[in-house]
């Protein structure tokens, strides 16, 4: 057994490539980060940084081919996740871990009904029989904010609104009571009054069953108000981790730096924002060294040369840059 | 759900009614009538006797006027070969082409989802490689063709299967088989594409993420969603079924109407070709009616439109 | 079905899996548009498709001399050599597929078929490319009105049977050449009309054409730069696959008696032919038929084929090393 203070997921040096012919795309080229339990870890980072790639790789998610897990470890309560067969971790799939995608409307089922699809993890296990399962269903739709949860579970997903759409989702995941939640940008394809609503109730039910959860998003202000740790992500690497209130208040590698300083802020005075110039890597032929340099302000010959050691900078805070002290010493 | 039925509905009135029309002109603007009506060597009075009882030598606004009151009334002419209505005759041989096609689509689709899916399951597998193949030649095949070729092979030389005509069991193989190749080869391709797009989908993904087993994956979430371009395509498949029924009936001497019609093509016996035509027009006009409700009840997104 | 298609995964599976890497995706796509490689040389690639590529130029040849080069040999009748089964040379070459009743060569016969059976079909079919490419333009381009009753009039042909329509209409009219290749080509119309008018639909959509009007350019000039190049590809690639159908379908109906007339030949007629003498000499009725098969076979494979190559996202397919493809099996 994993003793209590051991995390509840920890994601070792994480390595994906997709191979489409000649092509190698590196996705996740080393992800490290970890989550207790009854904590929230944030995955932060641009689109195609590899965040939304690792989420799935976790729950072993990621067709191979194209995909294909080429070094690294997960373990999950003390399995290890890649070495587990496949048909005995699908069975610990919604039991002990449920996720929520982006896209609600393509993720879920349009020639089922939202009650039956809500109940199908009951059945799935053999925990309960169809009526029951229904039942239980219904409670969830009504735990997670559905109004009539007895009607409307037997109406199809294109009959509900985006926020209603993302609730379903979010009754499904939780519907086994799972230890950890895998969040990939729950709240990125909806209005921003109902991303605030949904982001309130993940964290109510997140209290309520004392669950882990992975977030996956590219919004500061949401890892600034809900998460335990962050790790953010860029070229397929976590660049930078920690407690959210150290890394968010003194930064120790550049891009975060820079992250920070993209972002409107009403707690200080600023003259103007500093968007990040140029773009984001492209993944098929990444930059050799670190592969922030083409963007960073600091960059030197080091830099371009060879990539760049990690360095814990604080307790529990490490930075991947040969600047990384400079940084955080706000030099 | 209404709104989209009326207007599918509407669209096959339309081409029925389109369909009556150009029967009726084409036959009239061709030339004289009679000549398609009566044998080639027919005399002058015997044409003119035939034109003023049929009223062809009255003028085309009348006529047309008189040959729709006629095909409301199910009336579309007298077989000059066999001295009986048309109509009759028609009705006398659907049934049989029916059980024929019937129990030929019932086997062919099942087959073709089965294969379909399965290749679709391991994509550039053995069983992928094969079913694809296969269902190519399937669907490149000449159907008169295989059908001698099955006859010489299994008839002539084996001595297994009855050459042609109706009755047990061993009659049905051959004419079931041919007439299912090319329905069988374009669904298997259909199939295959379709469950490829519903098992690389995001709802796949959230069902292997609840942890639903493989199987139900497979036949339950991939291949319900699969289902809905087959159905699409079921109306072209029937439609081309009726085609390679003309070829099979003939060749295999089943006294079905694509038989009817072609030896009342050869023995110009217009009547009948012409009640064949319209009578084969109001069975697809009924089964696309079917298809769409079929269509309905699969998918929910067009039931609440 | 080429091997490489075979091997690999589908292209939606990819596609999907790559989705999640939306970014990614989109580069590796770039990626892979940014080398390619001639047309030949993705063929050669292809061993199926490269076959029939070789046997459908070897029937264009058949086509274009065949009739002036064996035209003798199909019609000398030599009684001697009446009925010789298939397989031997002992009476020349020409008679390696065996001879007819009348001791004419079964070879030669197949190849003077050739030039009527592969006429009708791309006349046909290119005629209806041509239809219903312009039917399409303009109900993509006037819309209302006469686009609809441009699209009734195509579902009436798509929803009724194509043999039926053509047992009909040539039952009307004379049998002649000129009428069944008419018949043939209206029964295709409808595929290249919708594929026509969906790409008007899209592209005025997308505006890009508004910008060029805007620009000054013609409305024929517009066709020529942004919708045609679009159109041709898909076009080419329903092109090969019609000319399979109505190959088959003009054999069907030659082997009724509704198609071509003899003392013509077709392959579908020396079908319907020796199908008398089939307990006799079965080679009569089986050769053509196998020309046949194997021509629209020919015609499915390199259209497949052709599809892989216009196909942007798919490409890779073909121009993925060997290796790289067997590690995706």
């Amino acid at each position: 057994m994993p003793d209590a203070g051991a995390p509840l997921l920890e994601v070792n040096d994480l390595r994906v490539e997709f191979r489409s012919g000649r092509e190698i795309v590196r996705a996740v080229n080393g992800a490290t980060f970890s989550v207790r339990r009854g904590e929230t870890a944030a995955v932060l980072g641009e689109s195609g940084s590899g965040k939304s790639v690792t989420a799935a790789a976790i729950m072993r998610l990621l067709a191979s081919p194209p995909a294909h897990i080429t070094g690294g470890s997960i373990r999950f309560n003390g399995i290890d996740v890649l070495g587990t067969p496949m048909s005995e971790w699908r069975q610990r799939c919604g039991r002990e871990l449920g996720m929520v995608f982006q896209d609600a409307l393509a993720s879920l089922n349009p020639v089922f009904s939202v009650g039956w699809q809500v109940a199908e993890p009951f059945r799935a296990h053999g925990i309960l029989d169809t009526r029951a399962a229904l039942e239980r269903a219904e409670a969830l739709l009504g735990r997670v904010g559905i109004p009539e949860p007895h009607a409307r579970a037997r109406d199809y997903p294109h009959q509900f609104s985006g926020g209603m759409r993302q609730r379903v989702m979010i009754a499904m995941a939780i519907a086994l009571d799972p230890s950890l939640l895998i969040a990939d940008e729950p709240t990125t394809a909806l209005d921003v009054t109902v991303q605030a609503q949904i982001m309130d109730l993940l964290l109510d039910l997140q209290r309520e069953r004392h669950m882990a959860m992975v977030l996956i998003t590219h919004d500061l202000g949401v890892v600034a108000e809900v998460a335990d740790h962050v790790a953010v992500m860029y070229g397929g690497r976590v660049v930078e981790s920690g407690r959210v209130r150290d890394v968010l208040s003194r930064p120790a590698h550049p891009y975060t730096l820079a992250l920070l300083e993209s972002v409107p802020r009403a707690d200080l005075d600023q003259q103007q924002l500093n968007p990040i110039v140029g773009s984001p890597p492209d993944m098929a032929t990444l930059p050799v060294g670190c592969s922030f340099h083409p963007r960073c302000r600091r960059a030197s010959e080091q830099c371009r040369a060879s990539s760049p050691p990690g360095v814990e900078v604080a307790p529990g805070h490490h930075a991947e840059c040969f600047h990384a002290q400079a940084v955080f010493d706000g030099r | 759900m209404l709104p989209y039925l009326t207007r599918r509905a509407v669209h096959s009135v339309v081409a029925l009614l389109g369909l009556v029309v150009a029967v009726f002109f084409l036959a009239r603007l061709t030339g004289d009538p009679t000549d398609l009506f009566l044998p080639l060597d027919a005399s002058r009075e015997e044409r003119a006797e035939f034109a003023h009882k049929h009223g062809y030598d009255r003028p085309a606004t009348e006529q047309f006027v008189h040959f729709v009151g006629d095909v409301m009334e199910g009336n579309l002419g007298f077989s000059l070969r066999k001295q009986r209505p048309a109509m009759e005759l028609v009705l006398e041989a659907y049934p049989t082409t029916l059980k024929l096609a019937a129990v030929t689509l019932l086997l062919g689709i099942s087959l073709a989802v089965a294969v379909g899916a399965l290749a679709a399951y391991r994509p550039g597998g053995l069983f992928d490689r094969v079913g694809s193949t296969g269902s190519l030649i399937g669907a490149s095949a000449p159907d008169f063709w295989v059908a001698i070729t099955a006859i010489l092979l299994f008839s002539v030389s084996l001595g297994w299967l009855p050459t042609s005509g109706t009755g047990g069991f061993l009659y049905w193989i051959m004419p079931v088989t041919v007439l299912a190749l090319r329905p069988f080869g374009l669904l298997v391709q259909v199939v295959r594409g379709a469950m490829l797009d519903a098992l690389a989908s995001a709802y796949v993904k959230t069902a292997r993420a609840k942890g639903v087993g493989e199987s139900s994956v497979i036949y339950v979430h991939a291949l319900r969603n699969a289902c809905l371009p087959v159905v699409t395509v079921a109306g072209d498949i029937a439609v081309g079924m009726v085609n390679g029924a003309v070829i099979v009936e003939t060749v295999f001497g089943w006294p079905g109407v694509g038989k009817l019609m072609i030896d009342a093509v050869i023995q110009r016996d217009f009547a009948v070709v012409q009640a064949s035509i319209m009578v084969t027009a109001a069975a697809i006009f009924l089964m696309n009616i079917l298809i769409d409700l079929l269509y309905v009840a699969l998918d929910p997104r067009i039931r609440h439109q | 079905m080429s091997a490489p298609a075979n091997n690999a995964t589908s292209a939606a599976t990819i596609a999907a899996a790559i989705a999640d890497t939306r970014a990614i995706a989109a580069q590796a796509e770039m990626v892979t548009v940014r080398k390619g490689l001639p047309w030949w040389r993705l063929l050669a690639r292809d061993p199926l498709a490269l076959c029939a590529a070789v046997w459908l130029v070897l029937m264009l040849l058949c086509m274009l001399a065949g009739p002036e080069w064996l035209g003798k040999a199909a019609t000398d009748i030599n009684l001697r050599a009446r009925n010789l089964p298939p397989g031997s040379t002992e009476k020349g070459w020409i008679m390696f597929l065996g001879s007819d009743a009348l001791g004419r060569s079964m070879l030669a016969r197949l190849v003077v078929a050739s030039r009527n059976t592969l006429t009708v079909a791309f006349t046909a079919v290119v005629v209806a490319m041509l239809l219903g490419g312009v039917l399409g333009l303009i109900a993509g381009y006037i819309g209302r009105g006469v686009g609809n009753l441009i699209m009734r009039l195509s579902d009436v042909v798509q929803s009724f049977p194509s043999l039926l329509l053509a047992v009909v209409v040539l039952y009307m009219l004379e049998p002649r050449v000129a009428n069944l290749i008419i018949v043939l080509a209206v029964t295709r119309i409808p595929s290249y009309l919708r594929v026509t008018r969906a790409q008007v639909l899209e592209i005025r959509e997308r505006g890009f054409v508004d910008a060029a009007r805007a620009m000054g350019g013609s409305s024929t000039h517009i066709l020529w730069r942004h919708v045609v190049p679009i159109v041709a590809p898909t076009l080419l690639t329903i092109l090969t696959v019609d000319f399979a159908i109505v190959m088959l379908a003009e054999s069907g109906l030659s082997f009724l008696g509704i198609g071509i007339q003899p003392p013509e030949i077709t392959w579908g007629l020396m079908v319907a032919q020796g199908r008398n003498y089939l307990t006799q000499a079965w080679w009569l009725a089986f050769f053509p038929g196998l020309a046949i098969m194997i021509t629209t076979l020919s015609a499915n494979l390199l259209s497949n084929w052709l599809r892989l190559v216009t196909d942007p996202v798919q490409r890779w397919r073909l121009e993925a090393p060997k290796t790289a493809v067997k590690t995706n099996a």
